[in-house]
């Protein structure tokens, strides 16, 4: 169990769903997504706090990455608000979001197979006066700031363990390696809150500690982080509060100790069905 | 047979007009679909629109030669906005769909008779670049290189065309390799994944479709400047196939593909009709197997065969871009 500033702020919160935090980063006001008959997204009301990490779990199915893509601006909602920082962000593009703080990883990671693992980290540098048509065409007007960005880039990339690899093409790493550039390059954004789908999903166990690590860490540097995970081990270890989903909708919150003991969650994981098996009975 | 009759005429379309106006048009094609991943079409419309654009300003309103070119270029930027405006919001296919319906939209409106008095119809505009002649500073002689003769006209369009190319190419060089271009390149790669990192992929499509556009625009009108004519039958749908065939040969996403790719395409065209002319004529060896008439269609076998054993054997092209399956 980790024990962190923010964990503590979160110590009088109550842990039910939808329960409001003292300090909000993310605020998630009636969103539902449907796709034909199906109601994949059905949130009323959930909050992020500011410098935690808040772990989002739920069976399969239960709408995490969507309600992912939604916030994130990668899909559209039928109905719901969220504002991000106090600023409403329900109707923001995709690019829009991530200029603001709010920037995500995907499940099956999304890096540029074609280019090198530098060049992935350079694209996520904000604000670069040479990203502009006629202005690329002008290199010393950008050239200090290309030089900045590198150096930052490859002092992520050493922190991540993957400043040796900066001049591959970044389809030759592995799935692990993968994850971390996908991590180190949403940092190149300067998030304020870092979106992690599934950030452990097909690593394997030695590179699962240093990224865990690496989570962490992202918390103590004062930024926030939200993630979807399976490994119940996992959210167990890392998290400061915990969001379950089943079928749409948060059915439970609360520190990870608590959640787990919940009985409508291990429901929700494991189905009613075992309440009658006497052999299951505590 | 005379071979260097054979090689002489496909050196003389490798550096002719149509092979700087293919070259052009390809840089353009390449910054669509090598760098950025659209799958352009309909290149040919954008010829179209900066001939059309030019021969009508200066025909029909009497503009000098240099504003009717300014007219073609900025008709190119205005079809750029217009296909790219509506269709790249779409998903990719998309913008194949429209470009190819755009081009032969283009070349079947100016070809009608209803637009004749503006577009001239079937017979086109002719004509209305003869002030591109009279600023010619080439002193009046027979010029030549490499056996090839050419006139102080020719040679001046020939002048002009590849400095356009070397322009062409110095400008998306610089474009490319700047972070600009990285953009375009994490498009063809992964949209979704440029959009997470704050990139507004939409803006940068635009921003390539107008690009290549212009260089389309630019091919046009040196083609039109050459013959100081624009017919309709320039423009069909089939010669945007020629520039992706030109493309390929030479090397998708890479800088100098396209420049390479056009001539080899023109030298094949021209060196198989040549050789294909002797072999009927002069050594009677295909005599009553082809005839005069089938040499241009047995000609773009010679291109296809060419092309098919470069796929088999070199898939990156000549100089050794991405492959052709994974251009996008």
């Amino acid at each position: 169990m980790s024990a962190s500033p923010a964990a503590a702020a979160l110590a009088g919160v109550a842990p039910r769903p939808g329960v409001p935090k003292p300090d909000p980063l993310l605020v998630v006001d009636g969103v539902t997504r449907t796709f034909g008959g199906l109601t994949a997204v059905d949130v009323d009301h959930v909050e992020v706090q500011r410098g935690t990490i808040t772990a989002l779990i739920g069976p399969n199915g239960a709408g995490k990455t969507t309600f992912f893509n939604l916030l994130t601006g990668f899909d559209r909602p039928q109905t719901g608000t969220w504002s991000f920082d106090g600023e409403a962000i329900h109707q923001l593009r995709a690019h829009e979001v991530a200029r603001r703080g709010m920037v995500r990883t995907f499940q099956l990671t999304k890096v540029l197979a074609d280019m090198t693992v530098l060049d992935n980290m350079l694209l996520a540098a904000q604000q670069h006066p040479g990203e502009r048509f006629f202005g690329a065409l002008l290199p010393a007007r950008w050239r200090s700031q290309e030089q900045a960005n590198e150096q930052r880039a490859r002092e992520l990339l050493d922190k991540v363990g993957l400043a040796p690899k900066a001049d591959d093409k970044a389809g030759e790493l592995s799935g692990g390696q993968r994850k971390l550039l996908e991590m180190a390059r949403a940092l190149m954004v300067e998030p304020k809150l870092v979106m992690l789908d599934e950030p452990m999903a097909g690593v394997n166990p030695a590179l699962t500690q240093s990224l865990l690590g690496h989570i962490t860490a992202l918390r103590d540097e004062g930024r926030s982080v939200l993630f979807v995970e399976h490994d119940m081990e996992v959210v167990h270890s890392i998290s400061d509060w915990v969001i379950v989903m089943a079928e749409g909708r948060v059915i439970a919150e609360g520190p990870p100790a608590h959640v787990t003991a919940d009985p409508t969650v291990v429901d929700a994981y494991l189905g009613t069905a075992h309440r009658i098996d006497p052999e299951l009975e505590p | 047979m005379d071979l260097a009759q054979v090689l002489t005429d496909g050196l003389r379309a490798a550096t002719g007009v149509p092979a700087i106006a293919y070259a052009l048009a390809v840089i353009g094609l390449n910054v669509h679909f090598g760098y950025t991943g659209l799958f352009n079409i309909g290149q040919i419309g954008f010829l179209a629109a900066g001939a059309y654009g030019a021969g009508i300003s200066a025909n029909l309103w009497g503009w000098p030669f240099w504003a009717a070119i300014v007219a073609g270029v900025v008709c190119a930027v205005i079809l750029g906005l217009l296909l790219g405006l509506p269709a790249l919001r779409l998903r990719a296919e998309y913008l194949a769909i429209v470009t190819i319906s755009a081009s032969e939209i283009i070349r079947i409106t100016v070809r009608s008779t209803s637009v004749e008095s503006v577009t001239g119809g079937p017979s086109g505009i002719g004509r209305w670049a003869s002030s591109f002649y009279r600023i010619n500073p080439i002193p009046e002689g027979d010029y030549g290189f490499l056996g090839i003769a050419i006139d102080q006209r020719k040679a001046w369009v020939m002048l002009v065309g590849w400095s356009l190319v070397a322009l062409a190419v110095l400008v998306t060089w610089l474009l490319v390799r700047s972070p600009w271009g990285r953009v375009l390149r994490s498009i063809r790669d992964d949209e979704d994944a440029a959009r997470s990192l704050g990139k507004n992929v939409y803006v940068f499509k635009v921003q390539s479709l107008v690009y290549g556009g212009v260089l389309g625009a630019l091919a046009g009108l040196l083609i039109a400047i050459d013959a100081n004519y624009t017919t309709p039958g320039e423009y069909q749908t089939v010669f945007t196939f020629y520039m992706y065939v030109a493309l390929i040969l030479g090397g998708i996403g890479r800088i100098l593909g396209p420049v390479v790719g056009a001539m080899l395409f023109w030298f094949l065209l021209q060196a198989s009709d040549t050789l294909l002319r002797q072999l009927i004529t002069d050594d009677s060896l295909l005599g009553g197997v082809i005839e005069q008439r089938d040499i241009g269609s047995v000609r773009l076998a010679f291109v296809g065969l060419g092309l098919m054993l470069l796929v088999i054997f070199r898939p990156q092209g000549l100089l050794g871009g991405r492959a052709p399956g994974k251009a996008r």
